[in-house]
């Protein structure tokens, strides 16, 4: 079927808006969605206070419960052992909830509108990114701190100990990339909660808690060869000095190179992902 | 011609549901339109692809001479849309969510605080500016997601459903923030369930249903389409409703039809407003009471029983009793 609406003795009323919307840069779009997500965190406490509390609870209980049987850690103590593992795994935990908070953005209209807006569609993503690695490096800032509290102490360089606090937000920023692309996947938020089957096995199945020589053989196999080992003994070695280097038994380069590619391979596949997720909501 | 949005060919399914078949439509610029169907009609879906936010199966839709899926960008630069679920950051203020959608549209800070204050002012929400929004009415937020739609200035305005889950005071609201909007030559493009809203603000109805259009014109070519207004009134018993139906016959003007179950009477009013006093003077002075009288007009339900043999799916068509979704 088809009609047209003609209108007679129409007149032509100049438009208000007839100079159009440029739409802001790549960098000020990105910005502006980071703020707004950033202050919707600080405006949310119980966000900021729910991730962190969990992971101060888990901290106990490894240091305290299982710690004292957990051997073969060699001349590194459990604690400095642990707190670097810790710290990275915690990123999982931490930046999972942007996949439930992006999913929840999609569901709530506030991404209908931004769609509709004159800004690339990288840059809602990537200003989601930039919050959800704010709300992370907090997590990571927390960690830190109770680690020290519960007996953790830098036996390696300090700049060694700079570079791995660096490292570890890295690592969680390259996570977020993977839970935004998961969290627009997912179609809701309580789906988006199930992702934490993808958080589990990467943490335990890891060095972040024992050693990895303690497992099966079989599944040392996937704890050796996954991201999380490479980048929990990064930054191990970082912080635990010459002791930490007699337990691994390898340079911090070897574990850094392929810390790195990961990193990089989580971007560059997720940030398509997530755009190409967006574009087809 | 000077088209705003052409359509052709239009189809869209999501699974085994056609949300549009083959829709082809022509709209001119400067006279608002309303696009009125049912849940499930389709209007959603067609104004989503105005704005870009999805793309057709088949079909080619061009908004101003821009092509919406070769060329999205040109389109959202010239577009301002508020959809049906308010689409602002409720832990945001009033004012943080303007400035936020006019920095998005490329306007620098000063000015989008500019922007923003006008905005403020247009929708009268001064007050409420620098509260977070999940502190707001439904109303408010529906101003505010209104206002924030606007804050580029844009060409065409795409309102999906703008007063769907409104109470009446919020929904005249709205309606007063429409109309200074068109009159002040944007554009204006909004979907409804509702014929009185379609009637007050529009100027030009398309009618789709299933996926089609399948009705065009002004509010009266239509509702001259559809029939007249009703005449009609409800009495205390079935005698009174038969007296009433006789004094209304006697008027010579058409036979009034009755419903003993509901004591209604009604009578077609061509002259609508006009024949209302002569009805009540002619049952003052046959001293037949009634219980009320009311001048009726047709309901989305008759349009579509006139237009397309089958009732509009809503069971109300009027906006104190919403339906909270369309497709």
């Amino acid at each position: 079927m088809t009609l047209t609406l003609d209108q007679p003795g129409r007149q032509t009323r100049p438009s208000p808006g007839a100079a159009t919307n440029q739409g802001a840069s790549f960098l000020v779009a990105t910005e502006q969605v980071a703020a707004r997500t950033l202050k919707k965190f600080i405006r949310s406490p119980a966000l900021l206070i729910a991730g962190t509390a969990q992971g101060l609870l888990f901290l106990l209980i490894f240091r305290y419960v299982f710690g004292g049987a957990v051997g073969h850690t060699g001349g590194l103590s459990y604690v400095d052992f642990l707190v670097p593992g810790f710290v990275v795994t915690g990123v999982l935990f931490q930046g999972m909830s942007a996949a439930s908070g992006v999913a929840d953005d999609k569901e709530g209209g506030l991404f209908d509108r931004l769609r509709s807006l004159p800004i690339r569609l990288l840059s809602i993503v990537s200003g989601r990114v930039g919050a959800d690695t704010a709300l992370v490096a907090w997590g990571v800032i927390v960690m830190t701190a109770a680690g020290f509290a519960v007996g953790f102490r830098v036996t390696g360089t300090t700049a060694g100990a700079v570079a791995a606090f660096g490292l570890t937000i890295l690592y969680g920023f390259a996570f977020v990339w993977l839970f935004i692309a998961m969290g627009l996947m997912a179609g809701s938020p309580q789906a988006a909660q199930g992702l934490s089957f993808l958080v589990f096995p990467l943490s335990f199945v890891s060095s972040a808690y024992v050693p990895v020589s303690t497992m099966p053989g079989w599944m040392q196999a996937f704890a050796n060869n996954q991201p999380m080992t490479q980048m929990v003994n990064t930054v191990r070695l970082l912080t635990g000095g010459p002791q930490a280097q007699a337990l691994l038994g390898h340079p911090v380069s070897y574990y850094l190179v392929p810390s790195l590619l990961w990193t990089a391979g989580l971007v560059v596949v997720f940030a398509p992902i997530a755009v190409w997720k967006l574009k087809s909501t | 011609m000077d088209a705003l949005i052409e359509a052709d060919g239009l189809s869209k399914h999501f699974g085994k549901v056609h949300a549009l078949t083959d829709l082809t439509l022509t709209l001119p610029a400067g006279q608002p339109v309303a696009i009125l169907g049912p849940n499930g009609a389709g209007k959603t879906t067609f104004i989503r692809m105005v704005a870009t936010l999805l793309a057709p199966d088949t079909g080619t839709l061009v908004v101003n001479g821009h092509d919406v899926v070769r060329d999205p960008m040109a389109v959202r630069r010239m577009i301002g849309l508020a959809g049906q679920s308010a689409a602002v950051e409720e832990m945001m203020t009033g004012r943080e969510n303007l400035v936020m959608v006019a920095r998005l549209y490329g306007q620098g800070r000063a000015k989008a605080v500019a922007s923003g204050q006008r905005i403020l002012e247009q929708m009268d929400l001064v007050e409420a500016a620098d509260r977070q929004v999940r502190t707001y009415s439904g109303g408010m937020r529906r101003r505010l997601d209104l206002g924030a739609s606007l804050v580029g200035s844009p060409r065409l305005l795409l309102l999906d459903e703008p007063t769907t889950g409104l109470d009446p005071g919020s929904r005249n609201e709205v309606w007063d923030a429409v109309h200074a909007m068109s009159e002040n030559g944007t554009d204006i493009v909004l979907t409804t369930q509702y014929l009185d809203e379609a009637d007050h603000l529009a100027t030009a109805i398309v009618i789709v249903d299933d996926g089609r259009v399948i009705a065009q014109g002004t509010p009266d070519e239509l509702k001259s389409r559809v029939g007249a207004d009703m005449v009609e009134l409800h009495t205390i018993d079935v005698p009174t409703m038969q007296r009433a139906a006789e004094v209304l016959a006697s008027l010579g003007m058409a036979e009034p039809s009755t419903d003993p179950a509901t004591r209604r009477c009604s009578l077609a009013a061509p002259g609508g407003s006009k024949l209302l006093p002569i009805v009540v003077r002619a049952l003052d002075d046959a001293e037949v009471p009634v219980e009320d009288i009311a001048l009726r007009r047709p309901t989305l339900d008759e349009v579509f029983l006139a237009l397309t043999g089958h009732g509009a799916s809503t069971d109300t068509p009027h906006p104190t009793a919403p339906k909270e979704d369309a497709a």
